[in-house]
């Protein structure tokens, strides 16, 4: 017969219940601040420790002392496309700001070729050089979604050759050659949409290519609208994706009690909407054509290049590095007096869209939704 | 008997072994020697066994086998046959069903064909073991109750996985089956369709769960207390009230101002519990086929409040640029 002490079983699902809870939970106090009206649940939770954390980790580095002196980069450096008309003081410290952000262990031979510095030798002087294109578009065309803080090298790489916060594309969905279901995209782990099973790879249907991620029924009665439950969990891990990178919850930009209406949504909603199209052509216009560029070992398991998401820039903090804005310390990096940003390919699901200095820009001839 | 109104109970009730009332007919007989355990005698009778099969219960086992044999085997290929990554993956795997392309055709197996054949035989499973239920409570003399209680359930389960994708014209639309996935699937829902929150049959359902926990809780606690009176025999308590039923009764009295009966308190536990599926597979079966947002629903008839626009206007971007 089985005998089993009562007090044993206890005191070991005691443990349990502890280890699980030690485990799982967050050290109180969480502060919460509001958002919305009372009643919406519409709040943003800090942990002051872990923010403490987060800041540390999330600090710019200090700009060099500006320089603007000298003749035009151009007649005194060979083979300077995109910063030829900024002078030779502003150069330089711009060449010797990115060696810091992105490689300041090897320095400027991490790019250049010793003694031949015009030389295109190196694959990262060709990658650098395509970013910095990059960084002056996002800082030109994309105002409506990095605003005054902008974006440098070091937005993203954070003094490492190569940003730690990339993705590259999975498996295709239904893609299982046996005779079992397998390689179904789903039904995983994945870091990708906050640990959860749903769809590992959100980001090539919606960030590379343009399949339409809004889901939710915009009518209250039936209207031709087929969005079905799954296209509904791949948008559900895009935005888990989203909530991950910004270190936020679904309240930062959506009244959850109507995650599709727009009025009740939040200014930031319509900020990261502008990122969507900015990824878009960052992924398809810089990132693809890269490449070939790159060597095999720094692509994905398909040999794709690694490509940008929220992440990418905002490493679990709302705005990167808490709204830092280094950019405004390199005029070069926001297009003035280069030939970058006419040469940027023209945005896609984005306008023209001027400069912005609200985090609302209410678009010329709005209709509600 | 001064130890039996604990919470945990430190009595066990034990008679000779015996295997109850004959069976009156039928090739099968109970199987099995009962015997004592201590453990089970802690949760319940410390009698286990014997137990009557039948050809029904057998039918229902092998199709549950091959239910959980098909859902198993998929989830082991899905991390390629790897038995570390099957036991520590297990609450993230997945048997998904077909894609929305593909309609109510039946698709290749490694294409959710698997997904309809395990729900063919999990709902033969259950269905079988519903009638033999039937069958069992009536060779016993008894009410069917426990039966259609347990239909109930099966309607909740079918309005998810059958009904309602075949009224939306796909498969794709129905819960895959694992412990997360089936989870994810449940919200996924809920945002495609406006916030399920807002569906009055979804508010039914959940006011019947929640008052069957409360039923259970009144009920259980009314009994445990009374127990020291004999309250626990209830159903001789329900024909003969003695002083355990006068007792309960009159607490209910002086506290809220009416009591159920030894016997209405089990109707109202049994349509609570019973209602709570029901109300559920209706809401489900409206939404997407006659409600598509639940929300916007609730708006236009009045029950979801407007709250002030604090930060004004909010446009949609893409509205404005005439894209989407």
């Amino acid at each position: 017969m089985l005998r089993i002490s009562l007090p044993g079983v206890a005191l070991f699902g005691a443990f349990i219940v502890a280890l699980i809870g030690v485990l799982t939970f967050e050290r109180p106090p969480v502060d919460v601040i509001a958002t919305g009206p009372q009643g919406t649940g519409m709040q943003i939770l800090y942990n002051p420790a872990h923010l403490t954390a987060q800041l540390a980790a999330n600090q710019a580095p200090p700009a060099l002392p500006p320089i603007d002196a000298g003749p035009k980069a151009s007649t005194v450096y060979k083979n300077v496309q995109v910063l030829g008309n900024i002078s030779t003081g502003a150069f330089t410290r711009l060449m010797v700001s990115m060696a810091n952000w992105v490689a300041p262990t090897q320095g400027c031979n991490y790019c250049h070729v010793a003694g031949n510095f015009a030389s295109d030798a190196k694959y990262t002087k060709v990658v650098a050089r395509r970013m910095l294109q990059m960084t002056i578009a996002i800082n030109t065309n994309y105002q409506n979604h990095v605003s005054n803080v902008g974006v440098t090298c070091y937005t993203c790489h954070r003094g490492q050759n190569n940003p730690s916060q990339v993705w590259f594309t999975g498996v295709t969905p239904g893609s299982g050659q046996g005779l079992a279901e397998a390689n179904m995209g789903v039904g995983l782990p994945t870091a990708n949409a906050d640990g959860s099973s749903l769809p590992s790879d959100p980001f090539t249907p919606f960030l590379l290519n343009n399949k339409p991620i809004r889901v939710n029924a915009n009518t209250a009665l039936p209207s031709g609208d087929r969005s079905s439950l799954k296209e509904t969990e791949w948008t559900y891990a895009l935005m888990m994706s989203y909530s991950t990178a910004l270190g936020v919850s679904c309240e930062f930009c959506h009244n959850s009690r109507a995650i599709q209406d727009w009025n009740q949504s939040t200014p930031q909603r319509v900020t990261a909407w502008y990122a969507e199209g900015m990824l878009r052509d960052l992924n398809r216009n810089y990132m693809v054509p890269l490449t070939g560029v790159f060597p095999a070992a720094l692509r994905g398991p398909s040999g794709d290049v690694a490509k940008i998401n929220c992440a990418t820039c905002h490493q679990g903090v709302y705005k990167p590095l808490f709204g830092a804005q280094m950019a405004s310390a390199f005029p070069a990096l926001e297009g003035i007096g280069t030939a970058a940003a006419a040469a940027a390919p023209a945005s896609m699901n984005s306008g023209p869209g001027p400069a912005a200095p609200s985090p609302m820009p209410p678009g010329p001839g709005s209709t509600k939704p | 008997m001064a130890e039996y109104q604990n919470i945990f109970t430190r009595v066990q009730i034990r008679g000779p072994l015996h295997a109850g009332v004959p069976v009156p007919r039928g090739p099968w007989e109970r199987e099995g020697k009962p015997f004592f355990s201590h453990f089970m005698g802690l949760i319940g009778n410390a009698q286990v066994g014997p137990v009557y099969l039948g050809s029904l219960g057998l039918a229902s086992l092998v199709c549950g086998f091959f239910a959980i044999e098909i859902i198993g085997l998929n989830m082991w290929a899905s991390v390629n046959w790897n038995p570390i990554l099957f036991v520590r993956d297990l609450p993230w795997l997945a048997l998904e069903p077909p894609s929305p392309a593909n309609g109510l055709a039946i698709p290749a197996l490694n294409q959710g064909g698997w997904w309809l054949m395990a729900g063919f035989f999990l709902t033969s499973s259950m269905i079988l073991w519903c009638i033999r239920s039937h069958q069992r409570a009536r060779l016993l003399g008894m009410g069917t109750h426990t039966t259609w209680a347990f239909a109930a359930a099966i309607w909740l389960y079918l309005c998810l996985g059958f009904f309602r994708p075949i009224l939306m014209g796909s498969w794709g639309e129905a819960p895959p089956f694992g412990i997360f996935p089936h989870l994810d699937w449940t919200v996924a829902f809920s945002l495609r369709c406006g916030n399920l929150y807002y569906d009055p049959f979804h508010m039914l359902s959940i006011v019947f769960l929640y008052g069957s926990v409360l039923l259970f809780a009144m009920h259980g606690g009314t009994i445990l207390a009374v127990s020291r009176f004999g309250g626990d025999k209830e159903v001789e308590q329900s024909v003969d009230r003695g002083t355990a039923s006068e007792r309960a009764a009159l607490l209910w009295r002086w506290t809220m101002g009416f009591n159920a009966t030894m016997e209405s308190i089990h109707r109202w536990a049994w349509w609570f519990a019973v209602l709570t599926p029901i109300t559920g597979g209706i809401g489900i079966l409206l939404t997407g086929t006659v409600v598509d947002n639940w929300f916007l629903w609730a708006v236009k008839h009045g029950v979801a409040p407007s709250y002030p626009a604090i930060y004004g206007h909010i446009a949609d971007p893409a509205a404005a640029q005439g894209g989407s």
